[in-house]
């Protein structure tokens, strides 16, 4: 009598196991057809493309793109002894390094200025958040004229105040700098207005009762405003450091990668090799380095950040 | 001398129509002074206003005789507990505890003699290590509490602080609240909607509607006289039972339904002969056998609490409810003898809504002697 219930029950068990199995299944189905369209856009526009450079990155290629002789790592070890992209290598981390703090300091401290409660608060929001509305051609062609030797308003600042004009975008001293100012104010808008959601998004409460605590503005600022800030301000510094590395528009508009390749950012560099030189197989070598450099920092970044950061 | 002192004191936001309008109130030393009302009726705006976290419009606040009005809440020497609590979520309940204290640069030791006392009062010693999302609600609760315990500041103001927990640990709350601040000898004011709340906790109770004070007074003046007919409305559960009277000839008329015999000399003050509303508190419905009753209404709803019984009659266009203690096996439809006597009625002016005659008996008992 016991046994029998036993063995029923065991049945039972097996019956519920293979039904759970099927579910999962058929879950697992749906879940993969509504993931169908994104899997084939980002098959045909990102994974192939993706897998093309590689196999490219091994090869010599003729004036149209098409692999001629297998080299192997040839592309790469290359890349290391070419003092061109070594120069490169290095103007772009100095891009990054400018760039990323530049961008986060100075939009942190519109956006906590434009989050204070006065007359006409708008205004200044939307003129600080306006440069996301700017293309970057536009931006550059601006730039260019702020940037010119002899009519631009900066030499002709420096001028009034009794300084020699500088050369912003032919002297090898400041051109990279000049850039990076330029991109700083490019990505200000965009920074600025995310940040400003972030402080907008802090619980007022939460400086209320500091307040009754007797908590200094600053004291507030630092022990509330910036840990409360974190996750929003991981975010825009990984956007803005990917993106520096990534940037090309400016450049190609400004310097073109001059003076003496000072502004030679590596994505001006892949372009230059393939459409200029039409050395694909380098380029795509160099494409793929970046790409690992990017993936590699942004991993160490997010192993950095998840300390750091508090996620309400 | 008095810890708070409100004086004429009026809010309007933005040149708007006032959300506050002329607040007169001293709060003594040592008092737990509850501001109760329904929701939007400005209580908040009134807190936020002692606590300097909202500017005056018109008018003076006056703490231990000083004029407060332009000083920033941080001078103010008082400590808040919100609704919400505002615990910082991302520090821990330790550091929560501290903040204050570390904003003002308090001695690190004195710091942690503070912590350790509060901590072990309030029952957190074992959770200084948790962040607020890893608390439940009754211990965010307690933190908050711990924060503004820990701060000393004599006079605590809290907003709403139960009106997120179940109803059991709020009972509960309620009691730890009150002996924290009769053993601090904190001088509290409490902000709450909730009348029980307010009747069971407060040594005195302001009842506030519409940006105007309806009533001032403890929690048992407010339930035998109630200034008015929102207070007598407010105050007391179930509520207090109304209905539109005349007196015509020594007859006491209600809802055109009801007909009582009354004596004229027994209620002086009710000069008015049309135009009465009359209250009747759910406890002096009286069951009554019918040789003795002087009202016979159909019963339309019972209740069973289990210790009391609660019994729904329609009379005329008003609901009445009649609370009698014990379990009352009665069925719907029945009609049942009631008696009402007139020293139970409280009448009311219906245009004004002022009160014109309280009841001349009240609920209390005698006291004994002990
Ligand atoms: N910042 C503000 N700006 C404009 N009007 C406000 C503001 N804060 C509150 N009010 C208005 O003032 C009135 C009183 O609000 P208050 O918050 O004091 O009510 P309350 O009695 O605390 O209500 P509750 O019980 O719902 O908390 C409401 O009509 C509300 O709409
Ligand atoms: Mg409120």
């Amino acid at each position: 009598m016991k046994d029998t219930a036993v063995i029923l029950s065991d049945e039972k068990q097996i019956d519920v196991f293979k039904a759970v199995k099927k579910q999962k299944l058929v879950r697992f189905l749906k879940g993969m057809l509504f993931l169908m369209p994104s899997i084939v856009l980002f098959s045909l526009f990102l994974f192939y493309p993706l897998g093309r450079t590689i196999y490219l990155s091994f090869f010599l290629t003729d004036g149209s793109g098409d692999p001629t002789v297998f080299v192997g790592w040839e592309n790469y070890l290359n890349l290391f002894t070419s003092p061109i992209f070594l120069k490169s290598l290095r103007a772009t981390f100095l891009f990054v390094l400018y760039t990323v703090p530049g961008t986060i300091l100075v939009s942190l401290f519109l956006a906590i200025l434009a989050n204070e409660k006065l007359k006409g608060i708008g205004i200044f929001r939307t003129m600080y958040a306006s440069t996301m509305g700017i293309s970057v051609a536009a931006a550059s062609v601006f730039w260019m004229f702020l940037f010119h030797p002899t009519i631009g308003w900066l030499n002709q600042i420096l001028q009034a105040l009794g300084f020699n004009s500088i050369g912003w975008l032919t002297d090898p001293q400041w051109a990279l700098l000049a850039v990076s100012i330029s991109t700083i104010w490019m990505n200000l808008g965009f920074t600025f207005l995310i940040m400003l959601g972030g402080l907008q998004s802090i619980d007022r409460y939460l400086y209320e009762s500091a307040d009754i605590d007797g908590a200094s503005y600053f004291y507030q600022l630092r022990r509330i405003t910036l840990p409360m800030l974190s996750p929003t301000l991981f975010f825009v510094i990984t956007v803005t450091f990917i993106n520096a590395f990534q940037t090309f528009g400016q450049i190609d508009m400004l310097t073109r990668g001059g003076p003496q390749n000072e502004t030679q950012l590596i994505v001006y560099s892949i372009y230059q090799e393939a459409f200029m030189n039409y050395q694909f197989g380098p380029a795509s070598a160099q494409a793929i380095f970046l790409f690992i450099v990017i993936l590699l920092l942004t991993l160490i970044q997010f192993k950095l950040g998840e300390r750091k950061v508090h996620y309400q | 001398m008095h810890p708070v002192e409100l004086i004429g004191v009026s809010k309007s936001y933005d040149k708007a129509e006032a959300v506050l309008t002329d607040i007169d109130l001293s709060i003594e030393e040592g008092e737990f002074f509850v501001l109760v009302g329904p929701s939007g009726s400005g209580k908040s705006t009134l807190l936020r206003m002692i606590a300097g976290l909202e500017s005056i419009t018109s008018g003076t606040i006056r703490m231990n005789n000083k004029i407060v009005n332009h000083l920033p809440p941080k001078d103010r020497n008082l400590s808040m507990v919100f609704q919400n609590y505002a615990l910082y979520p991302h520090l821990t309940v330790e550091q929560n505890i501290l903040f204050g204290l570390r904003a003002k640069k308090v001695d690190k030791a004195e710091q942690q003699r503070r912590l350790k006392e509060t901590a072990e009062m309030m029952g957190l010693t074992d959770l200084l290590t948790r962040k607020p999302k890893q608390l439940s609600g009754g211990q965010r609760q307690r933190v908050a509490l711990a924060r503004s315990v820990v701060s000393e500041a004599p006079l605590c103001l809290m907003d709403e602080p139960l009106s997120n927990l179940d109803a059991k640990l709020r009972a509960h709350m309620r009691i730890e609240i009150r002996r924290l601040q009769k053993k601090l000898g904190l001088t509290m004011i409490y902000v709450t909607h909730d009348q029980v709340e307010a009747m069971t906790m407060g040594d005195r109770i302001m009842v506030l509607n519409d940006g105007q004070i309806q009533q001032i007074g403890k929690p048992i003046e407010l339930y035998n006289e109630p200034a008015n007919l929102f207070v007598a409305s407010f105050i007391g559960s179930p509520k207090m039972n109304m209905g539109q009277a005349m007196i015509d000839n020594q007859h006491l008329i209600i809802e055109d339904t009801v007909n009582l015999p009354l004596n004229v000399a027994e209620i002086p003050q009710v000069i008015k002969r049309k135009g009465i509303t009359v209250g009747v508190r759910p406890e002096h419905l009286l069951y009554a056998k019918p040789e003795e009753a002087n009202l016979f209404l159909e019963i339309i709803n019972v209740e069973h609490l289990g210790h009391e019984t609660l019994l729904t009659f329609e009379v005329g266009t008003q609901l009445w409810t009649a609370k009698w203690l014990g379990q009352w096996m009665l069925e719907v439809g029945q009609r049942v003898p009631l008696k009402l006597l007139t020293k139970h009625i409280s009448f009311y002016d219906s245009q004004s809504g002022q009160l014109m005659q309280a009841p001349l008996n009240k609920s209390q008992l005698e006291v004994v002697a002990l």
